[in-house]
């Protein structure tokens, strides 16, 4: 089967580059994992946007939100679960974690249902409106995360157990860094089994190729739309969680911090491809994280020469889908 | 004489601000193959395309099997029993040419018997079975294009220019496949360049020039009238583009 | 004398032109109406800003071009003048350096960013402006040297602005006339010829072409404009005026900050401001600017009404704290995009005279 190889080894690529510019290889291996996980983070948060925008030509320049709404709404959760927060036992910690997720995932997917109700499909097929009009949301989605939680930032503390790091010799590693990497994983992977070995995930395949014939062949992939944008929203939730933790501050404006890397993420990956996005997120965690450290100024600035660089090697992306 | 399976009364469609279709009238009758034909932007393709719900008719009545159908979305209009091959084939490219027809084939895994013989007809499609569709050359593609349509018992096939840039080679096997189908319970309305294709396989003919029906009637009757054909179609018997 | 002036773009409205005039008018006689130095701050603020709305009009009413990038260049054209007067001292020829040079980054930036990706579909095009833009905002807040990081650089203007320096002796109207009167009425001209250059540009052949590739970029390609040069150009000159705005805004308050050159609200304002306005209308973004900066101070004593009057129920109090007036901003501007997508203009205008 001809598959194209030559994307995924930018990211060992990337990596071996910075190992003599970072210098210290134990540096190197902290900086590495900090990258994959937060790599895998927006990983999580981006692939739903890809897949919205592949199957249904929909940029929600709103999906921040999404984001925003999981971290607010998964705090607010552990907040009320503070003794099991602060329990030094793993399970109890997980048992807190577990339904604030739940809850984050659960909400954002309802807001994301309403979402597409009423301010994306008005406008399909409008490029500019849907620009104009998600924006808009985002405007009033913070505004109201101010109503609800107030103006001010909420501190969260990880469960007592995540904390700390483990030791491989002289090396640091965050424990929940690993976490976030597990969760990454298992998240792609089930998206990868159901987009290549159900038959849902071949009607959202075929349908961000050619809607049109999707619907010649008698499905109606209207609601399949709806379908994808909920789930989409619902990964940015979770996403949204994940990311609270690991910042362990949340804000109205988390979701419109990390939505530029979402966004570079999901144009470096090619729009619509999932396999793309989670190349592109990678590359972007591991480049954060380590012009981070060597030249922290220009870190954003790097990702965007990063796509840049991209852009002109594969002006659609790492794997453009092939288009109508 | 029986009720005809599709006709169209006084259809007109606009695309934008161009009206492409000033009034189309014909018959599909129930059983054999009915060859749609004329000269380039007669807007062949764009009655096909309002048939299958893709474009909104502006005027007229769509009935298939005693149904008016010119409202209907169209994936309802598919689930009615028509199956659509478009003009640009639209295979799905990534997926694979097993992906392609499971998709096809709505109502559960394709029918084995009918597998066995798209095989025998589009062997090709047999040796790239696990790869993408993609990797097809364009006469396959064209096979696997008709394969999806026919993957599952339909009532009325639009095929829209199948041997085009096809290999004369490759046009035989269709000739021969279109036959069998025709024999089968399917009726087809087959949009043609060719004008050596149509003559063979199709029963019925109408004729569009300039968004309207030129011409209808049997296609032996047409095939004999050479001044009809060089009017209409610009050609001479015996002559294909 | 007028048509020409307004380059034959009359408002069309006896409404819409009982505004512009309130409008002009209003901010001429502003120092003398309403005294004080916060209120003339906010005239030169409204004076600045109805510039920058004008200038993103031309991209995304004219052009239909969407870039979050416009405040990068609004706080080029700032930093420029700012940064020449912090190092050169308060002379005019520093004002001139700065501005030539915030103009030469802005106009070279723009270019680059629109040959590169206006090639590509307009989601992607506002993609990368967002991301552009959002490094920029960083790269300004650490780079303290050059441009006083997050504090921003405070400076000295030309004597001629300062309030020290006298125009005549005693008042006039109970305004005192000293730099700062001159230093407003260089603001409030400047952006009045700003605007009026922007009428001739949508209103000349170059402009009636942008709008041709913004109906139906195809078709223009086909009958051979080159797309890419058009949609380019149209981002240098508003990039251009942007900057030149960022420049008025420097010469007027003796500081130039991340917060209020380069920060996503103020693109917010201006995305605000333009579609509230009206798009594609140039007069939309003087309106809307107008609107805005009013909203702005008075939406929130307004809400800060109804906030009292809630203040039994928690959450919906909260719905109206005076610091959510962009919410309610938010709201009116997505019912805009919906309902009225012509905006106040258009709306006013088809009030049949």
């Amino acid at each position: 089967m001809k598959q194209d190889w030559l994307p995924p080894l930018l990211i060992p690529a990337i990596a071996i580059v910075a190992l003599p510019l970072v210098g210290s290889p134990t540096s190197w291996v902290t900086l590495t994992v900090a990258g994959l996980a937060m790599g895998l983070m927006i990983f999580i948060m981006a692939s739903g946007l890809t897949l919205t925008f592949g199957l249904m030509d929909v940029l929600n320049f709103g999906h921040g939100a999404f984001i925003a709404v999981g971290a607010f709404v998964a705090a607010s959760v552990m907040l009320a679960m503070a003794p099991w927060m602060t329990a030094e036992s793993l399970w109890l910690n997980l048992a807190a974690v577990g339904p604030a997720v739940l809850a984050a995932v659960v909400v954002s997917g309802a807001l994301g249902w309403g979402f597409e109700r009423v301010i994306v499909r008005p406008v399909y097929g409008q490029h500019l409106r849907q620009i104009l009009v998600t924006t808009g949301g985002l405007i009033v989605a913070e505004q109201l995360l101010k109503v609800v939680w107030g103006p001010d930032q909420i501190t969260l503390a990880r469960p007592a157990a995540l904390r700390g790091a483990f030791l491989l010799g002289d090396v640091a590693i965050e424990k929940y860094r690993v976490l976030a990497v597990v969760i990454g994983l298992a998240v792609f992977a089930a998206l990868a089994v159901t987009l290549n070995r159900t038959r849902l995930g071949l009607l959202i395949r075929a349908g961000v190729e050619n809607g049109e014939m999707v619907e010649a062949l008698g499905y109606r992939i209207r609601r399949l739309f709806v379908g994808v944008f909920v789930a989409g929203s619902a990964l940015a939730g979770l996403g949204g969680a994940m990311w609270g933790l690991y910042q362990e501050t949340v804000t109205a404006a988390i979701g419109a911090q990390v939505a530029v890397l979402v966004f570079i993420v999901v144009i470096i990956g090619g729009l619509g491809s999932v396999g793309g996005c989670f190349v592109g997120a990678l590359l972007v965690g591991l480049t954060a994280n380590y012009v981070g450290f060597v030249a922290p100024k220009v870190a954003l600035g790097s990702n965007i020469l990063l796509m840049a660089l991209i852009l002109l090697w594969r002006p659609q992306g790492l794997y453009p889908v092939a288009k109508r | 004489m029986a009720e005809p399976l599709l006709s169209l009364r006084g259809v007109r469609t606009n695309i934008g601000r161009y009206h492409i279709l000033h009034g189309v009238d014909f018959d599909v009758p129930e059983g054999g193959l009915t060859m749609l034909l004329g000269r380039n932007g007669a807007g062949k393709t764009t009655t096909l395309r309002t048939i299958m719900g893709l474009w909104r008719a502006a005027a007229g009545e769509i009935r298939f099997a005693g149904r008016d159908i010119a409202g209907l979305a169209t994936p309802d209009i598919a689930r009615l029993g028509i199956a659509y091959v478009p003009e640009t084939m639209a295979i799905f490219a990534d997926l694979t040419v097993q992906e392609n027809l499971i998709l096809a084939a709505r109502s559960g895994p394709p029918d084995a018997a009918r597998l066995d013989w798209i095989f025998g007809r589009f062997e090709a499609l047999k040796r790239f079975w696990t790869l993408p569709a993609g990797n097809l050359s364009g006469g396959q593609k064209q096979m696997l294009a008709v394969a999806r349509a026919i993957i599952e018992p339909r009532r009325l096939l639009l095929i829209d220019e199948p041997t085009k840039g096809l290999a004369p080679a490759i046009i035989a096997n269709m000739i021969d496949a279109f036959r069998e189908l025709k024999d089968g319970a399917a009726s087809l309305l087959v949009v043609e360049q060719n004008f050596a294709f149509a003559r063979q396989l199709g029963d019925t003919v109408a004729v569009m020039d300039d968004g309207k029906v030129a011409h209808t009637g049997a296609m032996a009757a047409f095939a004999a009238d050479a001044d009809l054909q060089q009017h209409l179609l610009g050609l001479g018997m015996g002559e294909h583009q | 004398m007028l048509r020409a002036l307004l380059s034959d773009d009359l408002p069309r409205s006896r409404w819409l032109a009982a505004a512009l005039i309130l409008v002009v008018v209003g901010l001429a006689v502003a120092p003398f109406l309403f005294p004080g130095a916060k209120s003339l701050n906010v005239a030169a603020k409204i004076c600045v800003f109805i510039v920058l709305a004008a200038s993103f009009d031309l991209l995304l009413g004219y052009t239909g071009i969407v870039s979050f990038a416009h405040t990068m260049f609004f706080g080029i054209g700032a930093y420029g003048v700012a940064i020449a007067l912090t190092r050169m001292g308060a002379e005019w020829t520093a004002v001139l350096v700065g501005i030539v040079a915030g103009l030469i980054v802005a106009i070279a930036l723009a270019a680059v960013i629109g040959l590169f990706s206006l090639r590509v579909r307009t989601i992607f095009f506002a993609m990368i402006t967002l991301a552009v833009a959002s490094a920029f905002a960083i790269l300004a807040s650490q780079l303290p040297e050059l441009t006083g990081g997050e504090d921003g650089l405070n400076y000295r203007l030309p004597a001629a602005l300062r309030a020290s320096f006298s125009l005549a002796d005693g008042t006039l109207f109970g305004v005192r006339l000293n730099g700062r009167l001159l230093d407003y009425y260089l603001v409030y001209a400047a952006s009045l010829v700003l605007v009026l250059v922007l009428l001739r540009v949508v209103n000349s052949p170059f402009g009636s072409v942008l709008m041709a590739i913004r109906e139906n970029p195809f078709r223009a390609e086909a009958i051979g404009y080159r797309t890419v040069v058009y949609r380019t150009i149209a981002s240098c000159i508003a990039a251009a005026v942007a900057a030149l705005a960022g420049a008025l805004l420097a010469l007027w308050s003796s500081q130039t900050n991340p917060d209020t050159t380069l920060s996503f609200d103020i693109m917010v304002d201006i995305l605000l401001m333009v579609v509230i306005g009206g798009m594609g209308t140039m007069y939309g973004g003087v309106l809307g600017a107008v609107l805005l900066v009013f909203a702005q101070n008075y939406l929130q004593d307004l809400l800060a009404l109804a906030n009292k009057a809630l203040a039994s129920v928690p959450l919906l109090a909260n719905l109206f704290h005076p610091d959510r007036w962009l919410l309610w901003l938010g709201v009116a501007f997505i019912l805009c995009v919906y309902f009225f997508p012509t905006g106040i203009v258009g709306s006013l205008r088809s009030r049949r005279r």
